[in-house]
């Protein structure tokens, strides 16, 4: 006897608890296996681009720190490299370790959101690998705040440099960050990278190959999952990265637990990266004298790039001679990442469904704008 | 092998049972903010303020409102506006301290509360009254002479105009009109 079936779509969100923000997906179902799936945006859009055009330099900053709001320190890194070079000037040196130490304490906080979220999403009992991750976090949340006095919203870049120096008790703070989270990490990483229950829903889940994730522009911690060796720190080292010295954490195929294990690893990494800065960094200058209003000489262009903790953030700016930019184009990691999702939900259950999206990591405030 | 990782599970949990707990009950319980937290309540000298409108200038959203009379008083060199209105419509603000980093003279400072809740919209527009009358708790944000004295806002100790100002700066030397501190004569 046959059972005569239809298939059957779904909307999740735009309110869902688990679609990382107001991200709809429409999925058609035959049964259990995801058919068709496609995403619709749009929903968080807040027009940035057009509200930079009537800002002027310093005034955007604010705006980038609501783009992602988990990574605001990239974000902030990636604007100013961008009217640095627009105005072809360059930060000096002490703010570039700073830059560059700050950034990579983002990087760690939105990782571990990233990894604490995927566990969430894969069920584990309470949230209890999330709150972990989130006690991690808030430590580096904390040091955000005697930084520059805020938690999330940072703005603490400016273009030539960062707005202060960094108050004496955030150093004390950061030593003591250095010396602890590590065995945090450690015991994060004993429960959870050879977990069983994790490698069985997570191994062979929604692989990308390599050559998917280049065609697809997919960038970051995605593409690195995959097993290319593409990491614009190493490739195009801005700010003080070409003074470190880290490794490039690569997976094999590509499917959810690479993923999720390049975070990790990376994470470890970033670890290093702020140990080295921390050594090297030297008394002296930390911001550019520059005007409080900028300009540009007109028809001048620039594009500034950096890693942000999901993939490649950039900044298109074009001056024409104003104190604000004519145009500014964000290239924005999670969108472009978000493009392959059809790719990756195809052909899998629905239990793989909020997983796979969870592993891309992606970011509503990024994707619309 | 699903026994020993729950085993491993266990051991995580039961480490952890032992720890005092991270979490904090808010109400009853408070974490103090940093000397640098951006908070509401901005702290305003009206003894420092020329009424240049730098910060309603600098503000990225526009929020703030200075209207200055000239006619008042012949204005000379190195005297002052009289502020009629000074509006900063706090519900739209978001605390990014720009206009605290446009201020030339160190007159606007950011607060250091973050509980402040009204009915109505009207009331979340700090007038000029309001800034006269508020409590003078500066938070240290873009104000190093502030850390330089070690100065904590959640302390409750409050600082008068007198002790809130940077001589040194470049901006008092070469600035002339509406000039309030008269610079260090050493440091020329």
């Amino acid at each position: 006897m046959s059972i005569r079936t239809e298939p059957m779509t779904i909307n999740i969100g735009p309110q869902h608890p688990s679609t990382h923000g107001v991200f709809r997906l429409r999925v058609t179902f035959d049964g259990e296996d995801i058919i068709e799936a496609e995403p619709i945006l749009g929903y968080l859009h807040r027009g940035t681009e057009k509200l930079a055009e009537e800002r002027n330099y310093v005034q955007i900053v604010t705006l980038t720190d609501r783009l992602d709001y988990t990574a605001s320190m990239t974000n902030n890194q990636a604007y100013c490299l961008a009217v640095e070079k627009l105005l072809e000037v360059e930060a000096p040196l002490r703010a570039k370790y700073l830059r560059t130490m700050t950034a990579e304490l983002q990087r760690i906080a939105s990782h571990l959101i990233a990894v604490g979220f995927f566990l969430q999403e894969l069920g584990t009992f309470g949230g209890t690998p999330l709150m972990y991750a989130f006690r991690a976090r808030e430590r580096i949340l904390d040091m955000f705040e005697m930084l520059c006095g805020a938690r999330i919203t940072l703005s603490y870049m400016r273009p030539g440099g960062v707005f202060w120096d960094p108050p004496s008790e955030f150093w004390s703070s950061l030593d003591e960050f250095l010396k602890e989270f590590p065995s945090d990490l450690a015991e994060m990483e004993d429960l959870l990278l050879n977990n069983e229950i994790l490698m069985v829903r997570t191994r062979e889940v929604s692989p990308l190959s390599a050559e998917e994730a280049i065609n697809n522009s997919v960038s970051g911690p995605v593409l690195r999952a995959s097993g290319v060796k593409m990491d614009l720190r190493v490739m195009d080292p801005y700010d003080a990265y070409s003074m470190v010295d880290f490794d490039v954490p690569i997976g094999s195929i590509g499917d959810n637990y690479d993923r999720f294990w390049v975070r990790m690893q990376e994470v470890r990494q970033s670890l290093r990266i702020i140990e080295q800065c921390v050594d090297q960094i030297e008394p002296g200058d930390y911001r550019l004298d520059l005007p409080k209003v900028l300009r540009a000489p007109e028809g001048t262009e620039s594009y500034g790039k950096v890693e942000a903790p999901k993939g490649e953030l950039g900044f298109y700016l074009f001056s024409d001679g104003g104190i604000s930019p004519y145009r500014m184009k964000i290239r924005s990691p999670s969108l472009i990442n978000l493009s392959v999702i059809d790719r990756l939900l195809v052909g899998w259950k629905l239990a793989d469904m909020i997983v796979s999206l969870g592993s891309i990591d992606i970011n509503m405030g990024e994707v619309d704008r | 092998m699903y026994g020993i990782e729950m085993v491993k599970g266990l051991l995580v949990t039961l480490k952890n049972f032992s720890k005092k707990p991270v979490t904090i009950q808010y109400p009853e319980q408070r974490v103090s903010q940093h000397p640098r937290f951006r908070g509401e309540e901005f702290s305003w000298y009206e003894e420092r303020c020329t009424g240049c409108a730098s910060c309603a200038k600098y503000c990225p959203l526009g929020i703030i409102e200075i209207v200055t009379d000239p006619s008042d008083t012949a204005v000379k060199q190195g005297d002052k506006y009289k502020l009629e209105k000074f509006d900063i419509q706090l519900f739209r603000c978001m605390f990014c301290g720009l206009c605290v980093e446009a201020c030339p003279y160190d007159a606007l400072f950011m607060g250091s509360g973050f509980e402040e809740g009204k009915y109505t919209r009207n009331d979340m527009i700090i007038t000029i009254d309001d800034l006269r009358n508020s409590p003078k708790n500066p938070s240290t944000w873009y104000r190093p002479q502030l850390e330089a004295k070690n100065y904590d806002p959640r302390s409750g100790q409050q600082l008068s105009w007198k002790e809130v100002g940077r001589e040194s700066w470049n901006w008092h030397k070469t600035e002339k009109a509406g000039m309030r501190i008269t610079p260090d004569p050493k440091q020329d």
